[in-house]
Formats: C-alpha cells, sequence, structure tokens
C-alpha cells in the first residue's frame, strides 16, 4: 500500500505560519469510524498543508496533556494533508453528544486558538545513498521515461533538499518531498516482491526510503547504508517530521564501510 | 517468579496487550488482539487490568506448561482444552495447581482462542507495550510467535492484594484443578433500530458498517452488493486484514488519493475491486478507497472468521455504531465488576471444586 499523491498538484513555495493559519480556518473533521477522527486540513501534498499539518498535531498533542476535555484522545498521527485523532469513547461523558460528535467540538475550539510556533523543526539531514547498480535497478527506467540521464536523475534527486512529511509503511519509513517536477514518475506498473533495506526509491513526486525488506511498487534509485529505526532510541526514528533530507551520493565502497546493522 | 514453557506452540501464538500507542507517527502499527472483545474479557475474568498481556493462539492452540500455580481463563474461538488431561470450561477463570500441562484441542468454532494468566504475561515492553510486532520482529516474546520449549514470564500481581479464597482452596483441598464461581458473561444485546427479527450477536448476524467517505465514488451496484451478496473470507487473510473475494466493487471513475490514517475495522477496496478490512497488525496510513469502517463492536465476530466462512454486512448510522460499542463496553466494565466480586467472595460456596481424575 503506496501512497499516491498526484504529482501535477505539488507545489514549491515558502510558507509562513500565517499561510498555516488559513488552512487551519478550512479545516475540515471527519469520523474514521466510531473511534477515530481525520482532521483534513488540505487536498494537495504541498509544504504549507504539512505544516499545518505537524502544527496541529503538536497543539493537539499539547493540549491533551493537561485539557480534560480530551483526555479520550490516546494517540494522534499526522499524514500528508491529514491529522488523524484516535480517542477511547468510554472516556467520553456518557451524556449529551455522541463521543465523535463531543471530541469534534472539542477539537473545533482548539483550532480556533492560535497555533503554536513549533512548526518546522528545519535539521538538515544529509543521507549517504549510492545510486544505480543493483542498489538503484530502477535507475536507467526512471531516466528514461523522464528523458534524462542517470546522471541527472541524480543530481536533481540529491541537489535539493526533501522535507519529511509522513512516516508509514513500515517502522522509522520516511516519505519526503516535493521532488524536483522533472523527476516525475508514477509507481512501476508491476510490483516488485521483494525491495531491498535501505532502498531508496521515488514516484508520485515524494521519495521513500524502504526500512525493511518487502515487495514494493516505487521506482528503486539507490541505496543508503543507514538503519533509519531502533525501538531502543526515544524516538526511535532516526529522522525526524519536517526535517530537511539531502541525499548525498557515495561510492560502492562507500557504502560497505558506512553499512549499519539492522537489528 | 512464575513461567510458561511452551510444549507445542500451536499454529500462530502471539503476545498481545491492547497495543502499542503512540508510535503510528514513526511508522509503528498498533497490533494488540484481533478480538478484543475475548481479550478484555479473558483478563476481566481473571481479575487483571484490561491492558494485561495475553496470548493469542489462531486456529491451533498450544500445549503449555506452568511452574506455579496459575489462574487461567480462556476466552474467544471455542476449543477442546484439557488440563492434565481434565475438560476444562472456557469463560471462566480456573485455578491450576503448579506443574500442570494445558493443552488445547480441536477447534470447534472460531478462529482465535485468549489465554489470560492471572498477573499477565510480562516480557519486558517494547516502546510501551507488550504486543508482538511480528512483521517488525519486535515486542512480545522476542517479536514473533511462540515457539517450542520457549519460556515466558508471567507477571506477579503487586503484593499488597490479597491472597485469593480459590488459592487457599486449592492449597487446603490438594485439588489440582479449582473452578471459579460462573461470571455471566453474554455480550451485550444491542439492536439496530427496527430490527427487531436479527440477533446481533450471533455468529451468523450481519457485520455491521458506517459508510465511508468513498462510499459516493462507488457505483449504485456496488453500494447495493456490500449489503446485499456475501463476501467469503480468503487463505490471505491474516493479523493486518481480513482480505475478502466476492461481487468486485467498482467505482464510478478512478480515484487518485493522498495516504491518510487508517483504523481497525477500514473497509478498503484495491483496484481488484475485492475489498480489505484492516485488522490489528493494519499499517497506520494507507492510499485505496475507503468505501466503510465496520462498528467496532463487530470486530470480534470478524476477528473469529475463518478462511471460507461468508459474510454479510449490513449498514448502520455512525451514532448506532457508537452506541454499539458503548453498550459492549459498559457489558465488559460489569463483567470486570462481577468477576472481581466472585475472585474476592469467600466461602466454600463461591468455589466450584472439579473432580480430580489421578
Amino acid at each position: 500500500m503506496n501512497p499516491s499523491a498526484d504529482a501535477a498538484l505539488l507545489e514549491t513555495d515558502a510558507t509562513s505560519i500565517e499561510q498555516s493559519a488559513g488552512i487551519l480556518a478550512r479545516a475540515r473533521i471527519e469520523p474514521v469510524g466510531d473511534r477515530c477522527l481525520l482532521i483534513r486540513l488540505g487536498d494537495t501534498v504541498d509544504l504549507a498543508t504539512n505544516r499545518a499539518v505537524h502544527a496541529v498535531t503538536a497543539l493537539i498533542n499539547a493540549a491533551a496533556a493537561d485539557d480534560a476535555s480530551l483526555a479520550a484522545i490516546v494517540e494522534v498521527v499526522p499524514a500528508f494533508t491529514t491529522v488523524a485523532v484516535h480517542y477511547q469513547p468510554s472516556r467520553c461523558p456518557r451524556v449529551g453528544d455522541l463521543p465523535s460528535v463531543h471530541l469534534t467540538r472539542c477539537i473545533e475550539a482548539l483550532l480556533r486558538q492560535d497555533l503554536p510556533d513549533v512548526a518546522v523543526e528545519g535539521r538538515v539531514v544529509e543521507i549517504p545513498a549510492c545510486y544505480g547498480g543493483d542498489f538503484g535497478p530502477d535507475l536507467d527506467d526512471v531516466a528514461e521515461r523522464c528523458g534524462l540521464t542517470p546522471q541527472e536523475v541524480i543530481a536533481l534527486h540529491s541537489g535539493t533538499p526533501l522535507t519529511l512529511y509522513a512516516f508509514f509503511f513500515s517502522p522509522g519509513n520516511p516519505f519526503a518531498g516535493p521532488l524536483d517536477p522533472r523527476l516525475n514518475v508514477k509507481r512501476r506498473s508491476s510490483p516488485r516482491t521483494r525491495v531491498e533495506a535501505g532502498s531508496v526509491a521515488i514516484a508520485n513526486g515524494l521519495s521513500s526510503i524502504y526500512q525493511s525488506a518487502s515487495p514494493g511498487g516505487w521506482n528503486v534509485i539507490a541505496r543508503t547504508p543507514w538503519n533509519l529505526f531502533d525501538v531502543t532510541a526515544q524516538p526511535p526514528t532516526r529522522l525526524r517530521l519536517g526535517d530537511q533530507l539531502r541525499f548525498k551520493p557515495i561510492s560502492p565502497t562507500e557504502f560497505a564501510d558506512l553499512l549499519e546493522p539492522r537489528p | 517468579m512464575n513461567v510458561m514453557t511452551v510444549e507445542r506452540p500451536g499454529m500462530l501464538s502471539t503476545l498481545q496487550d491492547t497495543g502499542r500507542l503512540g508510535h503510528q507517527q514513526y511508522g509503528v502499527s498498533v497490533n494488540g488482539p484481533m478480538d478484543e472483545w475475548a481479550h478484555r474479557l479473558a483478563n476481566a475474568l481473571v481479575g487483571n487490568e484490561e491492558d494485561a498481556a495475553v496470548l493469542e493462539c489462531t486456529v491451533t492452540g498450544p500445549r503449555l506448561h506452568f511452574a506455579d500455580n496459575t489462574l487461567v481463563a480462556l476466552c474467544g474461538a471455542r476449543m477442546r482444552i484439557t488440563a492434565n488431561g481434565q475438560a476444562i470450561p472456557q469463560d471462566r477463570a480456573v485455578l491450576l495447581r503448579r506443574g500442570t500441562v494445558l493443552d488445547v484441542g480441536e477447534r470447534l468454532q472460531g478462529a482465535r482462542l485468549y489465554l489470560a494468566v492471572r498477573g499477565g504475561f510480562a516480557p519486558e515492553p517494547v516502546l510501551g507495550s507488550r504486543s508482538t510486532n511480528i512483521r517488525a520482529g519486535f515486542g512480545g516474546h522476542a517479536g514473533r510467535a511462540l515457539k517450542r520449549a520457549d519460556r515466558v514470564l508471567v507477571g506477579r500481581m503487586s503484593r499488597d492484594l490479597p491472597v485469593l479464597p480459590i488459592e487457599k482452596l486449592m492449597v487446603q483441598s490438594g485439588m489440582p484443578i479449582v473452578l471459579a464461581e460462573q461470571v455471566d458473561v453474554t455480550p451485550p444485546h444491542w439492536r439496530g433500530n427496527g430490527d427487531h427479527e436479527d440477533d446481533d450477536t450471533a455468529p451468523t448476524a450481519p457485520i455491521r458498517f458506517i459508510p465511508g467517505p468513498h462510499w459516493p465514488a462507488f457505483t449504485a451496484a456496488a453500494q447495493d452488493q456490500l449489503t446485499t451478496r456475501s463476501y467469503t473470507v480468503t487463505q490471505q487473510s491474516d493479523r493486518m486484514g481480513a482480505r475478502l473475494s466476492g461481487e468486485p466493487l467498482k467505482l464510478t471513475a478512478p480515484l487518485e488519493l493522498i495516504s491518510e490514517a487508517t483504523a481497525f475495522g477500514t473497509i478498503q477496496v484495491p483496484p481488484d475491486g475485492q475489498p480489505i478490512v484492516l485488522m490489528a497488525d493494519r499499517q497506520s496510513a494507507g492510499g485505496y478507497p475507503k468505501i466503510a469502517y465496520v462498528a467496532s463492536a463487530d470486530l470480534p465476530p470478524l476477528a473469529q472468521a475463518m478462511p471460507g466462512d461468508a459474510l454479510h454486512f449490513k449498514a448502520i448510522a455512525q451514532a448506532d455504531a457508537e452506541l454499539a460499542w458503548r453498550a459492549a463496553d459498559d457489558r465488559l466494565q460489569e463483567i470486570q465488576t462481577a468477576a472481581t466480586r466472585v475472585l474476592h467472595a469467600r466461602g466454600p460456596s463461591t468455589i466450584e471444586p472439579t473432580q480430580s481424575q489421578e
């Protein structure tokens, strides 16, 4: 289950908290079954929307810690354009509105406040990646489909930092963007039955890193020797939401030197 | 400390507490029990906290040895279960003398059996939970399903808790097995609006769902099929999702979606039109159209469905799903209270020792 984001809708933009606040005013809340709500903050995968997503996540987490009306919330999960709020209905008031309605009103009230100024973490992380060959079996194919040389694909992928929008698919598996529009490829028409751990892959305007070996449909152009997830660390991810990821091309020899064990 | 030794593991036996919350933001699945009702019921019957780790056994059960006296309860799927060769009941707390071998035999009904032990299974929590994440290989017992000769620690109840009358009785009587007094464990009898004929708690009752955000994007025929045709649970089903097979559910037009959060019970429809109900090991986000959400109250029967079982679905309103879950929560609260009372009641009248076969 890979994400699909329409690359045509991707934008590169310089955003501010004010823009995020505008996004907040258009937030829509809907139930996801009977134990979760989804806050929709936009319809396109872009930096402004994703920043609002991270800001709203921080806002709800902070409020849930000390606001009794939000005590039912058990987990807040940010994605590209949405924030999921998982809750335990039995912790909502018994009288009055049903849990989903009660919690929707509480969150609406919360979103009328100012956004906290914690949206952008802004770390720049340089991730070593060995492009092409066995490590990036789809590099030549991607180049051909984009009308570029493999060297140009590497230059475009590693040339500008990508913002880490969300983790999912497997523990610590990051999704970052926006990719340069010239790297506009869809998923492979037939998914690979095995993509190696550490594979750096692109599709639909995003770049991801397979944290564990698994089947996958994205175009694998490189592999990083880094392990990105450690259950003994807090947080368990090496990367953080909002990080600026910059891929640094390395040789197969450097890859071997830098290779980290995966527990 | 009490130790459970695995003499035979069964097909897929994993430790599960209520799930690993707080880490979906890092792409970590929640895990936890497939059948939340049976998990909570088993814990309630032995006087555990709701989030204690229990053993979830799929399709074929294990054979287990306990080093110390152990109060157990077995809920969920119906199976033939013996302790030192003697049949023991399910849905009831049973005290096993140290050295007893618990053997789970033939499956009679349902897919997943839950074994709770008083004090809970006590592996070191990982990321705040004792649930097993099989795919990522962490949590539970060594991050995997149990194997033969595994030794699993059983937790100790806190020291200030009194010794239970049933434990004293075992010491005094010399009985190998003592049953606690029975507690009424019937699930809530919840009815949909106006449907007086249906028994919604029967195994054959339709699985109730709330139409999802992409319900309108499906054809009228698809909406009709989901509520009138049966969908069969396939062999490809696992803890991640119940993969169903039936009349393909078609969209009126292709839908490009941005991945977003999923929940336990989300029914998503990949391009082949065969619905998948996301279960305990679901990913934290997904990008397929979501035709519906299974009401939480009806996830337990889905978790107990076997490959080949035909399921029927029925649409209900959001409010009805929430009331059904509240009824389940309330009922479990009642059972927990009754179970606690029974475990702490004094006097021989509350205890029903079984006949020893030795």
